[in-house]
């Protein structure tokens, strides 16, 4: 029996919602709090199973309408590179600081997205970072935590 | 009142305070345009520069951003279908479409039009009714709120999901489930923290719009880059095409406006509603006004369509000034922030600012015309070179659109997790909205989630447990016959579809 992606996705929101129901019931709330009309368990337990309903009538009613796409027409290998090169960047930010690693991860973006004008990427990526960087913590005076640029004295 | 009005016009027509309003203006618009940065951010990045001015002068610039973000997150709507902000959710509907179809100059201009004559029309109205109109607001209990919220959460799952109502219903609970996220606001127990400290402050709403649409939109277009028939549609931003309106397209607009105004400023005037729900309230009531032939346009490119929540946005923006100004109470997120500024100030709002500080009182008000005529002075025929911004190849956009969400989640908390969690949530919604799963119904979800537990508990704790606070009062009751309406219709719909 094939299952459609729409209803694959449906029984994984299900099984999210009787998870996040289960949770919401183990909510610690306070002794005197227990018993009464409403405490923090009770809109995540409404919650919870209006997900489990919800969830459930899209697995069982037969669909009118259905989302067909094609996979050959995704582009799997650069949406790849892109969550893994935000990934890096999330990992390394506050390591190496603001200005590297921004920096870095815009001249890779552009890289793997196809781009291949070295000079133009040079720009939008190294002195545009640094230009956003004089306008927050510059101008607008909005503090960047940049180790690095600290380090070598750029930044106070 | 007269005396008000002129003191309030001697006090924003100072060189000054013009220079104010069109700066605030012109630079709410170029960051209300960047995908995931929408008029909160832009506010809160100018409360630290306000306070080297008087109060007046600051209210004055946070206004002009205020509108400028909301035509600007207009812009990147209709041009990327990446709204800056939730208010401009509704104008993608119609808006994108419209550009896809080479008219991005004219779908431009009648967001920009519709948006100029909602804003006028509801600052006369906050002119002449502000006093009268927050008792509107005083009558609304907690059941009232929750039952209005309801609406706007079925309403948008109505009109947003291409006819897959149970989908945006799930997207629905999402939303809510994420907004639950966190400390609980009476109690302060934790709840779905799952012991990890970051997750105590409950998930920012900025990285929740950040993650839903600018990240996922921006891997979309990377996503489905090879597809020919999505390819063939791309928006050439090069070629916006004409701003001019014609007459046929004038009156549909002259139709849609005045309705819309009043809509967008009466639900402006509820606190909590704001620009999102009244955006949504008068797509929907559009649809519902016009005939069979012109709704069959909606969602490809309608002049109501875009023309609907156009206004009622900007509507919605000068009425969520109402509660603000009289009650103390602000309307919106926006105006929340605002509120932040204005004690700051040391100036405390409420009924008795008209006494105290009638100069502050009145130059906003009249500040906010003023904003309105900057607006479609210097921003419609700067139109095109405005959006060059965006005109950008896909290339260096989407890295740019990357960069602006992670630098706006870093400045916020400057922690990586925040960074993740941006990531995380940015690539289940790319597949989700793969397989049309709205997102605009989990982003309003996500924005009431805690105003709707509140009102809830309040209403629970009144009736004591018993759920007749749903139909004891006349203003609930309405509100809920027509949500119910609106399920009713779509399962209507659904079955007549079949057979």
């Amino acid at each position: 029996m094939r299952i459609s992606p729409t209803k694959f996705i449906s029984l994984l929101f299900l099984v999210l919602s009787v998870f996040y129901l289960y949770t919401a019931y183990n909510i610690q709330v306070f002794a005197f709090d227990e018993n009464a009309p409403f405490n923090a368990r009770t809109f995540p337990i409404y919650l919870g199973w209006a997900g489990i309903i919800l969830s459930s009538l899209k697995i069982i009613l037969p669909e009118k309408v259905t989302t067909e796409v094609n996979h050959k027409h995704l582009d799997y290998k650069s949406i790849i590179y892109l969550i893994v090169i935000s990934l890096i960047y999330a990992a390394v930010i506050l390591k190496i600081g603001y200005f590297i690693s921004t920096s870095l991860f815009l001249f890779a973006s552009y890289y793997f997205l196809g781009e291949r004008r070295w000079g133009l990427m040079f720009i939008l990526s190294f002195p545009f970072v640094a230009a956003f960087m004089y306008l927050l913590h510059g101008l607008l005076n909005i503090y960047l935590r940049d180790p690095f640029l600290k380090y070598i004295g750029v930044m106070g | 009142m007269i005396e008000g009005i002129l003191i309030g016009l001697s006090t924003a027509l100072s060189l000054t305070n013009i220079l104010m309003v069109m700066v605030g203006c012109f630079a709410g618009t170029i960051i209300g345009m960047l995908p995931g940065l929408g008029p909160m951010t832009a506010i809160a990045l100018m409360i630290p520069i306000t306070y080297g001015f008087d109060p007046s002068t600051g209210l004055i610039l946070m206004a002009g951003v205020y509108y400028g973000a909301v035509f600007g997150g207009s812009t990147s709507s209709i041009l990327l279908n990446a709204p800056g902000i939730p208010g401009t959710v509704a104008t993608a509907f119609d808006g994108y479409p419209m550009a896809q179809q080479g008219k991005a100059g004219k779908a431009l201009a009648i967001a920009a039009y519709s948006s100029f004559a909602g804003g006028t029309i509801s600052a006369i109205f906050l002119l002449v009714a502000a006093p009268s109109l927050s008792k509107v607001s005083l009558a609304f209990r907690s059941p009232d709120y929750f039952a209005l919220m309801i609406l706007g959460l079925t309403a948008i799952s109505a009109f947003s999901s291409k006819g897959q109502f149970l989908k945006a219903m799930m997207m629905v609970v999402l939303g809510l489930m994420l907004a639950t996220v966190g400390q609980d606001s009476l109690s302060d127990i934790t709840r779905f923290t799952f012991n990890n400290m970051n997750l105590t402050d409950g998930i920012s709403f900025v990285l929740i719009v950040m993650a839903t649409f600018a990240m996922s939109e921006a891997l979309t277009i990377i996503f489905r880059g090879k597809d020919p028939n999505r390819a063939a549609k791309q928006i050439s931003l090069t070629e916006l095409g004409s701003i001019r309106v014609n007459k046929e397209e004038t009156i549909k607009m002259a139709k849609t406006i005045p309705r819309s105004s009043i809509l967008g400023f009466l639900i402006g005037v509820l606190p909590g509603a704001g620009a999102t729900i009244a955006s949504f309230l008068a797509y929907g009531m559009e649809r519902n006004y016009v005939n069979e032939e012109e709704k069959q346009k909606f969602g490809k490119g309608s002049v109501h369509g875009l023309s609907a929540p156009e206004t009622a946005n900007n509507a919605a923006c000068s009425g969520s000034f109402v509660p603000l100004l009289t009650l103390g109470i602000p309307g919106s997120g926006t105006t929340a922030v605002m509120l932040g500024a204005l004690l700051g100030f040391g100036i405390q709002p409420g009924p008795r600012l008209y006494q105290t500080n009638p100069e502050i009182f009145w130059s906003v008000i009249m500040s906010m015309y003023i904003g309105m005529v900057v607006l479609l002075i210097l921003n419609l025929p700067l139109i095109p070179y405005i959006a060059r911004i965006l005109a950008v190849p896909r290339n260096y956009l989407i890295p740019l659109i990357l960069f602006f969400s992670v630098t706006g989640i870093y400045l916020m908390s400057f922690n990586n997790f925040d960074i993740f969690l941006m990531i995380g949530i940015a690539v289940v919604a790319t597949f989700l909205r793969l397989y049309d799963f709205p997102m605009p119904p989990l982003i309003l979800a996500f924005v009431l989630g805690g105003l709707m537990e509140e009102t809830l508990r309040r209403s629970l704790l009144i009736s004591d447990g018993s759920p007749n606070f749903l139909w004891d009062r006349p203003i609930t009751l309405i509100i809920l016959l027509i949500t119910i309406t609106i399920v009713g219709w779509q399962i209507f719909s659904t079955l007549r579809k079949k057979s």
